[in-house]
């Protein structure tokens, strides 16, 4: 086994322990919240004897080992148990909201993450010039307001004023592909002005740093143009740094998206955790936090799993 | 009588420096430097660090690093003045007209793409060849300079190769294009003495089979007294001497050149071994943790008090290791070392601080070994309050006869390293090492980083210390001119034994062994026709067997 697959194989071991950490977290972390679901649903007031019914019926009273392990169960075999609020199959309610969540965040990245090495290389190229600071200018400003207010500002000018996209971004399955991009317009231009900055910049440091290199004058020195020695020569050695923080930046569009999704009303993940959270609704808490976890972990993987492929000395070893 | 093929009038390069504690201002690195070459031949430019070497050889691409331009004078190349080009007619010419072979090729090649793409590179871009007869260019190329398995060795990446092979394969992306003008920057100087002479001998005869006109650049009158066949000596940014390579070996007129081209000025006399060794190193075996080989295998050397022993050898020869395992930063895995009467702990931590003291280092790379934002003072004094305790006047005056035993004044007791000179910077770490009164120093590559006259001077330093200081010198080096000048005894490492060892006098005399007749006939000779004798001697004698 070659050392790179041998730290691939590793690192995803690795993930996968780590996701198993992270469940007994949630799963403890829900226990110690304070409240109690029965009382959310029955209210106020609710007789002790229905309370512990109600207790019984739902399986609180049962020690959090034993649930831990019928909850960790249910979950590989792809059953996210029921809410305690409404009953619903967990794993149906969150099944739609997550692929929304997942389309959202997907058309974010594929604008954002080009956009952001893209400029990243401008950046090099016309560094310390005005190009340069115009563009470290521009991305610092939009990553350094809310988003809220951003997405408050475009629904305004580009939403109500000029009219190009809905205010609200509902979509539904009868929807072409067309109408939907159409529909997610706003909340897409909101997450990618939220993410360019960090990436762009990451990619201009990474990419400054090997300029430095002097293969990067023998480069020079073959005649090549400024832009070509960025794109072939600088930037296949800044890989690892740039895709650790485009992944970073991935897993913020799947689950930091709660503000954005509110603020167009888009039904998505966040939306639903939020209200099951004021509900005290464990379950469906859990899910989404393990969902969360796992996609966090994932991506962060993916890029370890990227930056050891990236790295010639590991994929081709003497 | 048409204009020669390069012809350089009056240059002058100038740059913009930061001093600490200064305000940044321009200055003049090269002052007006004239020079013609013709298709064919092979002009030398060799100085010291400073000289301004590798400024001219950049500037005949029209390229300077960092802050470094061209502030006036003419570069003329194949009929036009460069200095007048567009930036789109110095791209044509950079990588296709001229190109470059760097001192280091492990760090001038990309190591994300492989070597094959980096060698036809240029060619391909400027539109010379197609891809495919680059490649075969590059083929014929590697072929010619002597690189195993010339089909295939394209596809490797960088670190698949050599250090040796690199270096050729750099040669090679710089021959593809079949350009007018080379420029070898320094190109032999990281690798080993046995590699050199053959990476030497490639260029040579490349040069010759393509017909190319060259600017080789070195510190090694030696080296480039076998392929050049003119030479100009540089000095701080100017013309010291210029004349055909005969005629500046042979008959040196300038004062300068008659020091670089004179031998080692010292005389060191051989001491005889005592009854009682300072360092004995018995029966040592080590490995590094989580490899499966024995970098040292079953060593056996001793070192008499007041005493110089040589360690001699190649990188990867095990000759730091064994120095790393004498400090105890490794452990042996077998074996003994006898210090001073007594045994010494393989674990560092498990040693006294006495151990300590009387064993002490001098690095090669002063300047890493020496916090910089630390005075002189502050540097030579640690140790001083460290083992003796020593406080204020007391302090003053051990660090100011330190100071005066280096050689440097008053002064320097409140300079930072970054405002001294390579060899100031050496004896400042010498001066730590002294003011421990150590039994034993070791010296590991001391003087490699440094130009060959101020590496004089630190040897001499060094020498006149052991007399009056009675400490004996573990010097660590792969320069054998270094070991002829101040060894007493000799031990020759190579892949982790000691090959040969004895008295400088009888390592140095046949009959040899094979490794160390390699290694003594690989060290440049600084006369003409040198590199073609070793050759054709080393090709009877393997036809011989």
């Amino acid at each position: 086994m070659g050392p790179a697959l041998r730290l691939v194989v590793q690192r995803i071991a690795l993930g996968l322990l780590l996701l198993f950490l992270v469940s007994i977290l949630i799963f403890w972390g829900t226990l110690i919240l304070p409240g109690d679901v029965a009382q959310a649903i029955l209210g106020q007031s609710a007789t002790p004897e229905a309370l512990a019914n109600l207790r019984d019926e739902l399986g609180v009273n049962d020690p959090p080992l034993t649930r831990y392990f019928e909850w960790l169960g249910g979950v590989l075999t792809g059953d996210l148990g029921t809410a305690l609020t409404n009953g619903k199959d967990i794993a149906e309610s969150i099944g739609s909201r997550l692929e929304n969540t997942l389309f959202l965040a997907f058309w974010a990245a594929v604008i954002a993450v080009p956009l952001a090495i893209l400029l990243g290389l401008l950046a090099v190229r016309y560094r310390d010039r005005w190009p340069d600071k115009l563009i470290s200018g521009v991305t610092l400003s939009t990553i350094s307001i809310p988003e809220f207010l951003i997405g408050y500002v475009l629904m305004y000018f580009v939403g109500v004023k000029l009219g190009w996209a809905p205010t609200v971004s509902m979509i539904h399955d009868g929807m072409n592909l067309g109408q939907k991009l159409h529909s997610i317009a706003l909340p897409v231009a909101v997450l990618t002005l939220v993410v360019l900055a960090h990436m762009m910049r990451m990619t201009r440091a990474a990419i400054l740093n090997v300029m430095q290199s002097p293969y990067i004058e023998t480069a020079d020195l073959k005649g090549l143009t400024k832009f070509n020695i960025i794109w072939k020569h600088a930037f296949p050695n800044s890989i690892s740094p740039v895709v650790n923080v485009v992944m970073l930046n991935l897993a913020y569009l799947v689950v930091g998206v709660v503000v954005v999704e509110v603020v167009f009303t888009y039904p998505g993940m966040g939306q639903y955790l939020v209200d099951h959270v004021s509900k005290r609704d464990l379950p469906v808490v859990q899910a989404c936090g393990l969902i969360f976890a796992a996609v966090y972990i994932t991506l962060n993987m993916i890029a370890d799993v990227v930056s050891i492929l990236s790295n010639p000395k590991l994929r081709h070893p003497k | 009588m048409s204009d020669p093929f390069v012809k350089v009038r009056d240059l002058r390069i100038g740059a913009t420096v930061y001093p600490p504690g200064e305000k940044p201002h321009d200055i003049e690195i090269v002052h007006g430097v004239s020079f013609d070459l013709e298709k064919g031949r092979v002009l030398g430019l060799i100085g010291e660090s400073g000289a301004g070497k590798s400024t001219i050889g950049l500037a005949t691409m029209a390229y300077g690093r960092g802050g470094v331009r061209i502030t006036g004078g003419e570069v003329w190349v194949n009929g036009r003045d460069i200095m007048q080009s567009s930036l789109g007619d110095l791209r044509r010419l950079r990588g296709g007209e001229v190109t470059y072979v760097s001192q280091s090729a492990a760090a001038s090649f990309n190591p994300a793409k492989r070597i094959m793409e980096q060698v036809t590179e240029a060619a391909i871009k400027q539109g010379k060849f197609s891809r495919h007869e680059a490649e075969q260019r590059a083929v014929y190329l590697f072929k010619k300079l002597g690189l195993p398995d010339p089909e295939h060795i394209g596809r490797r990446f960088p670190h698949q190769v050599s250090g040796g092979q690199l270096q050729r394969c750099m040669t090679a992306l710089a021959l593809c294009p079949e350009p007018d003008l080379v420029v070898f920057d320094e190109p032999t100087t990281a690798l080993d003495v046995t590699t050199q002479i053959e990476v030497l001998m490639a260029i040579k005869e490349a040069i010759a089979a393509t017909g190319v006109a060259a600017l080789y650049i070195t510190h090694d009158l030696a080296v480039v007294a076998q392929v050049s066949d003119d030479i100009m000596v540089l000095k701080t940014g100017d013309m010291v001497e210029y004349g055909t390579t005969d005629q500046i070996i042979n008959n040196p007129q300038e004062e300068y050149t008659q020091a670089l081209v004179s031998v080692r000025s010292i005389d060191h006399e051989e001491k005889q071994p005592s009854p009682s060794p300072a360092l004995k190193i018995e029966n040592v075996t080590a490995r590094y943790r989580g490899t499966n080989f024995d970098v040292l295998k079953n060593v056996n050397v001793e070192l008499h008090p007041g005493q110089t022993l040589a360690l001699v050898g190649e990188s990867g020869s095990g000759k730091s290791t064994l120095a790393r395992v004498i400090t105890g930063l490794l452990p042996q895995r077998v074996g003994r070392i006898h210090f001073a009467g007594r045994d010494l702990d393989p674990v560092m931590k498990n040693r006294s601080k006495e151990d300590l003291r009387e064993l002490q280092l001098i690095y090669q790379m002063a300047d890493t070994a020496m916090n910089p934002r630390q005075t002189v003072g502050t540097i030579i004094g640690r140790p001083l309050e460290f083992y003796f305790g020593l406080k204020g006047k007391e302090k003053q005056k051990r660090i100011q006869d330190l100071l005066d035993q280096i050689e440097l004044g008053e002064g320097f007791q409140d300079r930072y390293p970054a405002e001294l000179s390579g060899g100031q910077k050496q004896r400042v770490c010498i001066a730590r090492a002294l003011a421990a009164k150590p039994k034993m120093i070791i010296c590991d590559e001391v003087t490699s980083a440094l130009d060959p006259l101020v590496a004089d001077g630190i040897l001499k330093l060094l020498l006149d210390l052991q007399k009056i200081e009675d400490v004996a010198f573990l010097f660590i080096t792969h320069d054998l001119a270094t070991v002829k000048a101040i060894a007493d005894s000799v031990a020759v490492m190579y892949r982790g034994e000691v090959v040969r060892y004895g008295t400088k006098s009888d390592v140095l005399s046949p009959p040899f062994d094979d490794y160390t007749d390699l290694l003594l006939s690989s060290v440049p000779e600084m006369k003409l026709g040198w590199l073609e004798e070793v050759i054709a001697h080393r090709k009877m004698e393997s036809a011989g067997n």
